[in-house]
């Protein structure tokens, strides 16, 4: 290149070649002091910080994992003094089965497998759009069924399993499925009969979502399965379970009508008109305007509300029927174990943040995908 | 059952729908042809009480109140396994047995005169004599309750628990520190923490609590009794053929302690002279029948479950972890107040 020789002595200008920038104003050690360091009281509290994750940090790990015990089959084999993870470990089946017969467990795996078969493909990024479409259509629709007649038996010549049986992880799942399942279409429903402009459905609406809403879910739960049988004649008892998932149902989609209806009010008016323009009836306005642009503005409250259903079935414990923390609550008691309350609670939590986490990251997902910009 | 009335208002509101329902109409009777047909026991257990009724490892329950529906079953169905358990939270237990979710409530529930009376219940008798104790640290070198004054005592908040202790501290003149937590299992924890000297509970739940500690003979559970929890199992008013069913099994695995059968030498026993051997096992006489059951009712209770020592002894006694004595659970005989009618 031309320029690069300079024309006559060398005594002229010549730049020098560009320098990293000194080490104290990027990266890391940059961020270390604008963020920690920045000023007297921030030195301070950095270090109370670090003090503290000093203090809480290493013992956590020395009880969680060094000394831990992990094999074994008995409360002898938790000799160590560290966290005794053969308790979990010898109670994982019931933790995950409940009371299911043993010889019929595998129809709980089929169950888990299919969940695990179309959720998995929704976060891998190679699968097209249309075969996560399919499968999340399947999962909304015949899962949810097949899932039913495997689990209930008494079909096709499997083994009649009652209800009372279900219990741990899998009846976690079973309430929190149906409940999103159902509660998702029986609330948009209520939501556009709020906004409806038929007085009689636009009262009823209003009506059921203030009531559901109104009352606490573990009210509606001890009323299903306290008071409900008493007003029954004797003898007609129906599931326990059943009105369990009713009452969960319909507390359930009063607040994702709500939701809903956030997502609705927020569209501009504009929208409706220029459906009226196109000349689509309210249906077809509603259908292919309306919720697929409202839907997408309130995905962070759905998510939101179907994270809280999911710990939300904790509270069938009030009921006696044993969801995942029922399971470890009723073995935490048991003499033939230690104190084993710590593990078995940190073993609830775990399981229940592995699922909201990954709702929470689907949503996330979801909402990126279908950011179009406007 | 005292330890669970934390919501008495929920309690008392269950307890007048189920008085309403029990007064509106009489319980449908014949359970025990309901039972046969359905070739099923359905039984009201705790939703996990070590020794009365918790799943074990594999999930099956345990316990002296599951081995109670278990008899009865085998008494009746000739089969201790077929037992469908409904696990029943202290709320719901009544309105259960009262609207026929369930056949027999065996789910630590103390027999008091209202629940006889007005919740339309009858008790078939008393499975376990429980009431509330002290459990205390051996350093301390307590022997007593009396040598407990100005103590500092860990008790679970709103329960009969609570009142009987004070009224127990105020009527021997002696003051104490209360030291109140939410629920029973973190009173264990408050204890082993040192933040109190003594733990107040119903005795069978302070052995329970006991293997809870890291070295559970560090502690030793008093011998007062300050109040009165006698356990049994429940059935519908209005039905006096299961009554009796239910009350009879019981009896007959007292009365098969007492004769010394078990489950081990049930087929020796068979060979006896013994005309009251006889009578139980159903070589002779016709006991079984007037009870609407097979001949050989109390045998199958006892070769599939066992007399009642041996239940006892699995479930919460030296076979156990929580290693309770006989007590007031012993037989009459012994010096206890386990005392069964004959059969006869």
């Amino acid at each position: 290149m031309a320029h690069s020789d300079p024309p006559s002595s060398d005594t002229g200008f010549r730049p020098i070649p560009p320098q990293p920038p000194p080490v104290t104003v990027v990266g890391p050690v940059r961020w270390v002091r604008d963020n920690l360091l920045s000023s007297p009281l921030n030195i301070a509290l950095t270090a109370l910080g670090l003090y503290l994750l000093w203090l809480v940090v290493p013992p956590l790990i020395d009880w969680g994992i060094l000394t831990a015990d992990f094999v074994g089959s008995s409360r002898d084999d938790c000799t160590s003094g560290g966290a005794c993870w053969v308790f979990i470990a010898t109670r994982l089946d019931f933790f995950v089965y409940g009371f299911y017969p043993d010889a019929e467990r595998w129809r709980v795996d089929v169950m888990f497998a299919m969940l695990a078969g179309f959720l998995v493909p929704q976060f891998l990024p190679g699968v097209s759009a249309r075969v996560r479409k399919w499968l999340g259509i399947f999962g909304l629709t015949v899962y949810p069924v097949i899932s039913g007649v495997l689990l209930l038996g008494g079909v096709f010549g499997l083994e009649a399993v009652e209800t009372g049986k279900w219990g741990g992880l899998m009846l976690t799942l079973v309430l929190s499925y149906v409940g999103i399942v159902a509660a998702l279409p029986i609330g948009i429903l209520l939501a556009l009969g709020r906004r409806s402009h038929m007085p009689i459905i636009r009262t009823i609406c209003v009506l059921f979502i203030e009531l559901w809403r109104g009352v606490p879910l573990i009210s509606v739960l001890f009323m299903a399965s306290v008071m409900l049988p008493l007003f029954l004649p004797e003898g007609v008892n129906f599931d326990k379970l059943l009105r369990a998932l009713i009452g969960i149902v319909m507390f359930q989609s009063a607040y994702m009508a709500e939701v809903i209806r956030g997502g609705l009010q927020g569209l501009p008016k504009g929208q409706y008109e220029a459906a009226s323009a196109l000349g689509l009836g309210y249906w077809r306005a509603t259908g292919l305007i309306i919720l697929p642009q409202a839907l997408k503005m309130v995905i962070p409250g759905i998510v939101n509300t179907f994270i809280a259903l999911f710990k939300d079935t904790t509270l069938v414990l009030i009921i006696g029927l044993f969801d995942i923390l029922g399971t470890v609550q009723a073995s935490i008691v048991d003499p033939a174990w230690g104190r084993v309350a710590i593990e078995g609670y940190i073993f609830a939590a775990f399981c229940f943040w592995v699922f909201c986490f990954g709702m929470s990251r689907y949503s996330q997902g979801l909402e990126k995908k279908l950011h179009t910009g406007h | 059952m005292t330890r669970l009335a934390a919501t008495p208002v929920a309690g008392i509101l269950a307890g007048c729908f189920a008085a309403a329902v029990a007064l509106a109409g009489p319980a449908a009777a014949q359970t025990l042809d309901t039972v046969k047909e359905r070739g099923e026991l359905r039984c009201g257990v705790t939703t996990g009480l070590s020794g009365f009724s918790n799943p074990d490892d594999s999930g099956n329950w345990t316990g002296i109140d599951v081995d109670v529906c278990r008899a009865v079953a085998a008494a009746v169905l000739g089969d201790a396994d077929a037992v469908a358990f409904v696990p029943l939270t202290a709320k719901e237990r009544f309105t259960a047995l009262q609207s026929g979710e369930i056949d027999v409530l065996s789910r630590v529930t103390t027999w008091t005169l209202t629940r006889d009376t007005s919740l339309g219940l009858n008790f078939t008798g008393v499975t376990f004599y429980d009431g509330q104790g002290f459990l205390v640290n051996k350093d301390l070198g307590v022997t007593s309750a009396l040598e407990l004054g100005g103590a500092s005592v860990c008790v679970a908040a709103g329960t009969t628990t609570e009142l009987n202790l004070a009224d127990y501290f105020r009527a021997k003149d002696m003051t104490f520190n209360p030291v109140v937590f939410d629920a029973i299992s973190q009173t264990i924890e408050g204890f082993a923490s040192g933040r109190c000297d003594v733990l107040t509970s119903d005795q069978s739940q302070l052995y329970s609590l006991r293997t809870k500690l890291d070295d559970p003979d560090s502690a030793i559970v008093l011998p007062e009794v300050i109040s009165k929890e006698p356990l049994g199992p429940v059935v519908r008013q209005g039905d006096d053929e299961w009554f009796n069913v239910v009350k009879w099994v019981l009896f007959a695995q007292l009365n098969a302690e007492e004769l010394g059968i078990t489950s081990e030498n049930l087929d020796e026993m068979r060979a006896s002279d013994n005309p009251s051997i006889k009578r139980l096992i159903g070589t002779e006489g016709d006991m079984g029948e007037k009870l609407g059951l097979s001949s050989d009712w109390a045998a199958q209770a006892i070769a599939q479950v066992g007399n009642y020592a041996e239940m006892f002894e699995r479930n919460v006694g030296q076979g156990s972890p929580l290693r309770i004595d006989r007590g007031l659970n012993a037989l009459w005989s012994d010096g206890g107040i386990q005392y069964a009618p004959p059969i006869r």
